[in-house]
């Protein structure tokens, strides 16, 4: 079983939901990337989603952007990203790290290339904002064959029809964009995301994450009662900015975050 | 140059899924996905009803002034000795360029579809031009996004959008530039899609966009054909068009594309050439990927990023090209080349003085790669070149290099 099933799979024993913190890979600085894993997990994080920087990330808000910009300011690249989970992998081989980011960096490696680097690095899943199933075939399979879930998104405007199709292709876990929108934009609403979830288990057994729009401890809590999981990614990345100056800093701060949203989601 | 039958395959492209072989397609993030397939099925169905078809060339005819004379450009032509130049007028077109077929044709599947709001992109300020003057004319709201760089260069199409009616919106990220508009124009659709039409400026972007564009162009190369065959007797040996995203380009190609008689030459920004890495040429210094919903040549690093581009000229300061052009590259049907920042000036120049017609600075990179190929023609062969808009936008931006201020 991989190790994102798994981990559902134990959370699921124990009544808890996931949380599923975001950063970007090499924000503001390289180093800073490696301790601030380590610190989220302690804090409470089950999965970290790990962000593959690029130029042009387009389904997100300005604050993901500007983490883009600090990350590729160092040069971090895929390779990059995956040497940090390769280093993350040394002492720590119980927490799923999902790479999340847009085709074109793995386009450039090569799908089979980075299919074997990912697993030699200890990469568990792979979510693709701007690949969506239908593109995906060779992908899919070259991820599979190496034991990698491939993450899709469904979003609020996903057709019946398509949530079937979307969750038949994906596995380890589906991820509900809560809003329309991009990264960081408006709030949620607790009472139409836990509908539409309703619709989406019609669909599928798999684990189902919730993002977007999750801001602090309240609405962490109100999207763990209905989900699987926790997604939570621009005040994160907003803290990390914040102490863009104060690196050091940077991992205490972000896990004193996680840290509570996980205090929330247990009570 | 391929064979007959493969020929006819390439003129049916896209299919189903937008591929033009093994570029276009939709990689797109899923909140977008029903929003195109619901224009899709909008578009397939009005192209395919004779009464939008009439309503579209009604539009044409009477707002836009097609159509758009075929000009033999008789002096230019004695001057430089060789094949004769045959200039297709799109600068004549309503707001000064090929933009406008576009942006009326996807301003009413805009209409059709009830959406009151409309958004752009624009590099040059052309296409956002044509689209606030069709939003004026519709009664949509309208927004355009705008590289800060570009808001700069081209200051007169900004304060005409803004005469219109229309709000443009200055984006300061990344590049400043137009893939940044787009980027920009895609984070308001997604957030906004319920009620915004978005209304893309070329030939690019996920799926149906590069096919309906590439429609909505393709009467410049099907006016083109039937001029020159009356005004000549014979089909030209060669077409010339400048390529930003690609759509003035693939409107002028596509009608020919069976035509293996026919040469196809895309002209891309060299820049300040292509060894210096300062250019916005992809087809021809580039390499595939994926950018903007659509796999293509692409300006990008080792690592996948893309890159920054330069060209004096905003409309084809574009690090992506249209998949359509990929393919016709890739199979060897239409080939592509660069011109430089200074050769295109120069043209620029010698057009207004030898012509009286002052091309825009895109369309001067056609006009360059045309006085480079007339000279090695004979007499008897003609050049077939779309002069895609005028080049009053562009007086300020000369006028700097002369360094005059107007
Ligand atoms: C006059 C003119 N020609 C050409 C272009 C390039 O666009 P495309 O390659 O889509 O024709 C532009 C874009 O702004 C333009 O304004």
């Amino acid at each position: 079983m991989s190790r994102i099933s798994s981990c559902f799979e134990k959370l699921q024993a124990e009544g808890r939901k996931a949380l599923i913190p975001y950063v970007t890979a090499g924000d503001p600085a390289p180093g800073v990337t490696l301790p601030l894993m380590h610190a989220m997990v302690e804090s409470g994080a089950d999965i970290i989603e790990l962000g593959v920087p690029f130029s042009d990330p387009m389904a997100d808000g300005p604050v993901i952007q500007l983490a883009c910009e600090r990350a590729l300011s160092h040069n971090t690249r895929l390779v990059d990203v995956l040497s940090v989970v390769a280093e993350f992998r040394q002492t720590n081989q119980t927490t799923p790290v999902v790479l999340m980011g847009y085709l074109n960096p793995i386009e450039v490696m090569g799908y089979g290339a980075f299919a074997q680097a990912a697993s030699d690095a200890g990469v568990d899943g792979v979510l693709t904002v701007d690949l969506p199933p239908e593109e995906a075939v060779e992908f899919g399979a070259l991820m599979k064959a190496k034991q990698i879930d491939v993450i899709y998104l469904l979003a609020p405007t996903t057709v019946e029809s398509r949530i079937e199709k979307i969750c038949a292709a994906g596995s380890g876990y589906v991820y509900y964009v809560s809003v329309k929108g991009v990264t960081g934009s408006a709030s949620l609403d607790v009472n139409e995301v836990a509908s539409r979830l309703d619709i989406i288990r019609k669909h599928t057994d798999m684990p189902v994450g919730v993002g977007f729009g999750i801001r602090d401890d309240a609405s962490a809590r109100a999207i763990s009662e209905v989900a699987d999981g926790v997604i939570v990614g621009s005040v994160l990345v907003n803290k990390i900015a914040e102490l863009a100056d104060q690196q050091d800093k940077i991992p205490e701060a972000v896990a004193a975050i996680t840290g509570s949203m996980r205090q929330a989601m247990d009570k | 140059m391929p064979t007959t039958a493969e020929l006819a395959i390439a003129k049916q492209m896209p299919d189903q899924g937008g591929h033009f072989g093994d570029f276009g397609g939709r990689y797109v993030s899923e909140t977008l996905m029903a929003a195109l397939q619901h224009l899709e099925q909008t578009y397939e169905t009005l192209w395919a009803d004779p009464k939008f078809q009439e309503e579209f060339d009604r539009d044409l005819a009477h707002y836009v002034g097609r159509p758009s004379p075929l000009y033999h450009a008789e002096r230019l032509s004695r001057e430089l000795g060789g094949a004769q130049i045959y200039l297709k007028r799109e600068d004549l077109n309503h707001t000064g360029a090929h933009k406008v077929n576009n942006t009326i044709g996807q301003a009413l599947l805009a209409k059709h579809t009830g959406k009151p709001r409309i958004i752009a992109e624009t590099g040059a300020g052309m296409h956002g031009v044509a689209s606030a003057t069709v939003a004026a004319r519709l009664g949509l709201q309208c927004q355009v996004y705008m590289g800060e760089e570009d808001v700069r260069r081209q200051v007169m199409n900004v304060y005409r959008m803004k005469l219109l009616g229309a709000e443009v919106i200055s984006v300061s990220s990344g590049t400043k530039t137009l893939k940044d508009a787009m980027n920009e124009a895609m984070r308001d659709w997604v957030t906004n899609v319920d009620n915004t039409f978005y209304i893309i400026g070329t030939a690019a972007g996920p799926h149906p966009y590069p096919k309906l564009v590439r429609d909505f162009q393709s009467i410049i190369g099907r006016e083109a054909r039937a001029q020159c065959l009356d005004q000549a007797g014979k089909l030209p040996d060669a077409l010339i068009a400048c390529v930003g995203g690609g759509s003035n380009a693939i409107g002028l190609f596509h009608p020919f594309i069976e035509d293996a008689d026919v040469r196809m030459v895309g002209v891309e920004a060299g820049g300040n050439g292509l060894e210096t890495g300062e250019h916005a040429a992809p087809l021809t210094a580039g390499r595939p990927g994926v950018l903007h919903g659509n796999r293509t040549y692409l300006m990008e690093d080792d690592a996948g990023q893309i890159l920054g581009t330069h060209s004096v000229s905003a409309g084809l300061d574009y690090p992506g090209v249209g998949p359509e052009h990929s393919y016709l590259k890739d199979i060897g049907r239409a080939e592509y080349t660069a011109i430089n920042d200074d050769e295109a000036l120069d043209a620029f120049r010698r057009l207004t003085l030898v012509e009286g017609i002052m091309p825009a600075l895109e369309s001067s990179h056609a006009i360059a790669q045309a006085m480079k190929m007339a000279p090695t023609m004979g007499k008897d062969q003609i050049l077939l070149v779309n002069l895609s808009g005028r080049g009053d936008k562009d007086m300020h931006t000369v006028a700097a290099i002369d360094g005059i201020k107007v």
